[in-house]
């Protein structure tokens, strides 16, 4: 028995060990050293183009396979919603309702003037179909739902998560399917695990080591290379093929950079192509000590969860840092939580009001890859993640505007709401006035009061004119 | 016949509901879809909750009124009631023969007049009473006004509605004050194909 289980075992270890060394010596060459020196061979593009073929191959197959068995393939939403929403305000409505025919006769001595004037605006009992209408509208069709959930797809991409109508169409797609299953989480997962561990020990362990150098221009230029070396070892970890645009616009020392928000992995983006100071809430276990490190090697600003509440101390804490040229700039995602990506929701004006220049940049996701949007209500970080790593690729657009400062006479509100549109033209993405904490909160009264000081303008407004005369 | 879509199939005595609410097939699905997106526990039916999560119906002066509107005579709101009551605001089918045996359409102008009736008059007792008309006020003006200014409103629109000097307005004072009014524009909304 035992000479013959010996050169067995030899030989087996021997395979395991070159097939091992084989396996880090690619992963060395191919990913980790150009990713030190930021270089690219280019095989991600490649693959994208190939993933490319394969999803129009497998739509068409879909779509022929339909045809011949008369189902219904997409569901017929057009992006535009299931209703035509008229764009009157309320004061057009009331205005049309009175001109339409009003139960009262017109005074002569109250009208001096001929014309479209609002005297006779009193209260109607048809006055409140505006409401009405307006509310069965949104119980029909509402911008607010749609924002947190993942946008839906023309085509598919293979993956069974994204496809609503999945049906055994034809054995050649479910093979597809199947292989695309075995490479994705065979081949692909473990890969981006390796890499994903690699670059974050890689983080911890290269920043503690610059912590004990003295502050000075060595200490900086080391942090940024670390930085950014694991940053892109990362972002091959996702399969990340990211586009700049205009990185003559990229953010300088001392500036604030504010960026959409569609999951955790912008910041690795965003800081794959250059250094910023992160801002956040310090957290427990893994995450804790990955911030703890970081913070070692260069000026982030991480807040104690009872420091978050109290404004003033974080915008305190801000403006600090931005007085401070040598410091880098800081990255904020002004909406607060995820969005889908489609639309861009209220931007908080708490870093709007720090008064230093903010550079914007708009990111966009390609979802025929893979959906990056986190819906947190429904999935936790870990599942997130895992999803990520077992997509085919993430693919997106980066775009740097051209920095803003807030003008005169200008609030911090306007001001949020300029850079808000000025990254939503630059995305393509929706840009809508709504608050993202809506995801979670309850509706503020005050939006209910707006409403109700607009109709009482039209109507109390003329009565006390009336009063008057 | 059509195409045959799995969705529709799913939905149990849909050729019945689409005769009694005019929905084409299409209208249907994504009205489904809504449905199920507001379910959001997957439960098959809504309560007045998954409605107030409407942000946008949260804001709406009379936002409870309308959810009171789903849910007066009933609990929960499965599919086909969903549907039935906003078929009411279908836009009227003007090319509709007119066919003495059939019931009227739910969306006709009187079912969008009953609708809004019901939105004034919460206690059904088929009037709206002076103190129904203050609190349709009182949620469409919020603090913005006084007392006396909702209450001079509300006289002002009883004298002139009020035929039969009950001090209430009935279904028929109701309608006879709107008869000027494109009740077909006001409470329709159009449904894209």
């Amino acid at each position: 028995m035992g000479p013959f289980m010996s050169p067995f075992n030899n030989l087996l270890c021997m395979l395991l060990g070159i097939s091992f060394t084989v396996w880090f010596t690619l992963l060395l060459v191919f990913i980790i050293v150009p990713a030190i020196f930021g270089l690219s061979f280019g095989i991600r593009n490649l693959y994208m183009k190939t993933l490319l073929k394969v999803f129009e191959w497998a739509t068409v197959r879909m779509e022929r396979g339909a045809k011949e068995k008369n189902h219904l393939l997409y569901k017929p939403y057009s992006l535009n919603g299931i209703i035509a929403k008229e764009p009157t305000s309320l004061e057009e409505e009331l205005k049309g309702i009175r001109r339409n025919g009003s139960s009262r006769d017109l005074n002569g001595s109250a009208s001096t003037t001929t014309g479209p004037s609002p005297s006779s605006s009193e209260f109607e009992m048809s006055d409140t179909f505006y409401f009405c209408r307006r509310g069965i509208e949104s119980i029909v069709d509402d911008e607010v739902t749609k924002c947190f959930s993942a946008e839906e797809l023309e085509s598919w991409n293979l993956l069974t998560r994204s496809n609503y109508n999945f049906h055994h169409i034809s054995t050649r797609l479910t093979v597809l399917w199947g292989l695309g299953v075995v490479i994705r989480y065979g081949f692909l997962l473990p890969l981006r695990l390796t890499l994903a561990i690699t670059g974050v020990s890689l983080l911890v362990v290269f920043t503690t080591m610059i912590g004990f150098l003295p502050n000075g221009s060595m200490k900086n230029f080391l942090s940024e290379k670390v930085h950014l070396m694991c940053y892109r070892i990362c972002v091959r970890a996702l399969t990340a093929i990211i586009t700049y645009h205009h990185s003559e616009n990229k953010p300088k020392n001392g500036g604030i950079c504010v960026a959409n928000h569609t999951s955790p992995i912008d910041v690795i983006i965003l800081a794959s192509d250059g250094c910023y100071a992160m801002v956040g809430q310090i957290h427990g276990g893994l995450m804790g000590l990955i911030q703890k490190s970081m913070v070692k090697a260069c000026p982030h600003i991480w807040f104690e969860r009872s420091e978050v509440k109290d404004r003033h101390l974080v915008a305190k804490r801000l403006s600090d840092h931005v007085k401070d040229k040598s410091k880098l700039p800081i990255l904020i995602f002004p909406e607060g939580t995820c969005i889908n990506n489609t639309s861009v929701m209220m931007f908080k004006k708490g870093s709007f009001e720090i008064g230093s220049t903010v550079y914007p940049v708009a990111i966009k996701y390609d979802p025929r890859f893979g959906e990056a949007f986190w819906n947190s209500s429904k999935f936790g970080m870990v599942n997130y993640l895992l999803r990520m790593m077992s997509s085919w690729a993430i693919v997106c657009s980066v775009w740097y505007l051209p920095p803003m400062s807030r003008q005169e006479g200008e609030d911090a509100v306007q001001f949020a709401n300029r850079v808000k549109a000025a990254i939503a033209r630059q995305g393509g993405l929706v840009d809508l006035l709504w608050d993202g904490g809506l995801k979670r909160g309850k509706v503020k009264e005050t939006f209910k009061e707006e409403q109700q000081k607009l109709y009482s303008k039209i109507l109390v407004g003329t009565q006390e004119d009336r009063s008057r005369s | 016949m059509g195409s045959t879509n799995s969705t529709l199939l799913k939905i149990p005595n849909v050729e019945v509901l689409m005769r009694e609410t005019g929905f084409s097939p299409a209208h249907i699905i994504r009205l489904h879809d809504r449905f199920k997106a507001l379910d959001k526990e997957g439960r098959g039916y809504l309560c007045p909750q998954d409605f107030g999560a409407i942000k946008e119906l949260a804001m709406n002066p009379i936002g409870d009124r309308i959810i009171g509107a789903f849910f007066s005579p009933r609990e929960t709101v499965d599919f086909h009631t969903f549907v039935k009551i906003l078929a009411h605001f279908r836009p009227v089918d003007k090319d509709r023969p007119k066919e003495p045996n059939s019931p009227e359409p739910i969306n006709s102008r009187s079912n969008k007049l009953k609708f809004a009736f019901q939105l004034y008059d919460q206690d059904k007792d088929g009037k709206i009473s002076r103190d129904e008309l203050l609190k349709v006020l009182r949620a469409m003006l919020g603090m913005q006004v006084t007392e006396e200014q909702l209450e001079s409103i509300a006289d002002r629109t009883i004298q002139e509605a009020d035929l039969d000097r009950d001090d209430a307005i009935s279904f028929e004072e109701f309608r006879k004050s709107l008869e000027k009014v494109n009740i077909d524009h006001k409470m329709s909304i159009r449904f894209l194909r």
